[in-house]
């Protein structure tokens, strides 16, 4: 539902005659233009995977991290403007370590969601600042067990089974929902997410993209990590093929 | 002469104080004398020092009684804060730890031994005791106060891992009771509270219930009692 806000989109605090707030929706446009990220919750963890679109053949394989330990037994994939998701993942660590001094356990998934989303919000009520032109999607585990939350550039935060944003959003979640997450365990989901991303990435439109993934489930000892190189392999081997499979038809 | 800290009823109150806390199979029993002093006067013969911070969660406070006082008038305020952000009731080791901040960052000002305990659905029962300079230890008992010097022995004796209910709130209150025995500043009733699953309940146990030990002598009632007697002649028994 795009439109021209002209005259109502100079301002943050301004809005619409319809109620919108163009530069929110602006600041959303920025994420839903960078590579694809996924996560979702299986029965025994999450698994967090990104597209990470390659701007040039000189960087170096396995940098520009795009997925971020938030604490012990979180973290958070990053879309849209890399330096406003460096902001917004410093935030969090920020307030992950500032609950355990104060509270002396590890932030709940749902508090930290909760505060990493207040913090974008607020950057969405003055005038003198701009929204956040990243979303994340952070996962982790808790004592209540693992749970999955996504943050868009308005502030807003909710729960999901499995959550997907930026450039292929749509075919990834159409994906996502085929699958049985009840009865997967992360290592069967970092498979399914390789597959996902390789499937929504264009060829066509995008040049060569770098897969990075991680998870925290049991199998980690409820850690936040990166996915063992072995299984990374293995799911880029399983995703490559699945692509032929499919080309093959 | 009259002045001075051990007779002068305004100066500072203190709770002599003999506190536990005890873990058993299926909750904690927190339990306390009731003698609050100032100096050789007793301010408060029947005072509760067990006090409530949420539905979950209670504290045995001893040492200053408004040190005391005070620390759990705040973590009570900041406990509540916590349940409304989080959504659900806190846990026993958030409402402890929050404790512990307030007397070792104050540590200069406060003189108070708190021992926090209480029952969560992550934990169970759990109880943390947190002396003097703010130390945390979770600990299955906890003892506290000037009455506690006399109890360490009888615990080691006397503690056994997953008690009945029954059994350890008799634990409690025999120990209390041979604290005030031998503590001045420990006296009046014993009052306990027990905390689980299903919630909180809480027992008084007035001084003539509570067993004589070696040499203690048998308490009389008012002197009512002695008029209204069929022989009212004082010290006739």
């Amino acid at each position: 539902m795009s439109s021209i806000g002209t005259g109502y989109d100079l301002s943050v605090t301004t809005f619409s005659p319809d109620g919108r707030v163009f530069q929110i929706e602006y600041a959303a446009k920025a994420v839903d233009n960078s590579g694809t990220v996924v996560g979702i919750k299986c029965k025994d963890g999450i698994v967090i995977g990104v597209e990470k679109l390659i701007a040039s053949k000189m960087m170096l394989s396995g940098s520009n991290r795009r997925i971020h330990s938030v604490h012990r037994h979180a973290g958070m994939g990053v879309a849209g403007l890399a330096a406003d998701g460096r902001q917004i993942v410093a935030r969090a660590k920020s307030e992950a370590h500032n609950y355990e001094s104060t509270y002396g356990e590890p932030i709940p998934i749902k508090e930290l969601a909760d505060r990493v989303a207040s913090y974008v919000h607020l950057c969405t009520l003055y005038w003198w600042l701009r929204p956040f032109g990243s979303g994340v999607i952070l996962g982790g585990y808790d004592r209540d067990g693992p749970q999955l939350y996504m943050v868009e550039p308005s502030g807003v935060s909710y729960r999901y089974f499995g959550a997907a944003i930026g450039k292929g959003r749509q075919a990834a979640k159409t994906e996502i929902e085929k699958l049985k997450l009840s009865e997967l365990t992360c290592r069967q989901g970092v498979i399914e997410v390789a597959k996902i991303i390789y499937g929504v990435h264009d060829e066509a439109k995008d040049k060569t993209f770098e897969l990075e993934m991680s998870w925290v489930c049991d199998e980690s000892n409820r850690q936040h990590q990166k996915v063992p190189e072995a299984l990374l392999e293995e799911a880029q081997a399983a995703a490559k093929a699945a692509l032929e499979e499919m080309d093959a038809d | 002469m009259d002045r001075d800290a051990t007779s002068d009823v305004n100066a500072p109150h203190s709770m002599g104080t003999t506190i536990i806390g005890v873990t058993y199979n299926g909750g904690v029993i927190l339990g306390a004398d009731s003698r609050t002093s100032t100096g050789l006067y007793v301010a408060n013969r029947a005072s509760d020092k067990i006090t409530q911070l949420t539905d979950n969660v209670y504290i045995c406070r001893s040492g200053s009684a408004a040190d005391s006082q005070i620390v759990s008038d705040y973590v009570r305020y900041f406990l509540h804060q916590h349940t409304i952000q989080l959504g659900q009731p806190a846990t026993v080791k958030v409402a402890a730890n929050l404790v512990r901040l307030l007397a070792y960052n104050n540590k200069n000002s406060l003189q108070t031994g708190i021992i926090v305990g209480g029952w969560d659905k992550y934990e169970g029962g759990k109880i943390y005791g947190i002396p003097l300079g703010g130390t945390i230890v979770e600990q299955p008992f906890a003892i506290g106060g000037s009455g506690s010097s006399y109890l360490y022995g009888f615990f080691d004796q006397a503690w056994k891992d997953g008690m009945t209910r029954e059994e350890a709130e008799q634990l409690v209150v025999k120990a209390v009771s041979l604290a005030i025995a031998r503590d001045g500043a420990s006296g009046g009733v014993v009052r306990t509270v027990t905390i689980n699953s299903e919630g909180v309940t809480r027992n008084f146990y007035p001084g003539d219930t509570l067993p004589l030990w070696h040499d203690e002598v048998e308490a009389h009632g008012s002197l009512l009692d002695i008029l209204n007697a069929s022989n009212p002649e004082p010290m006739s028994t």
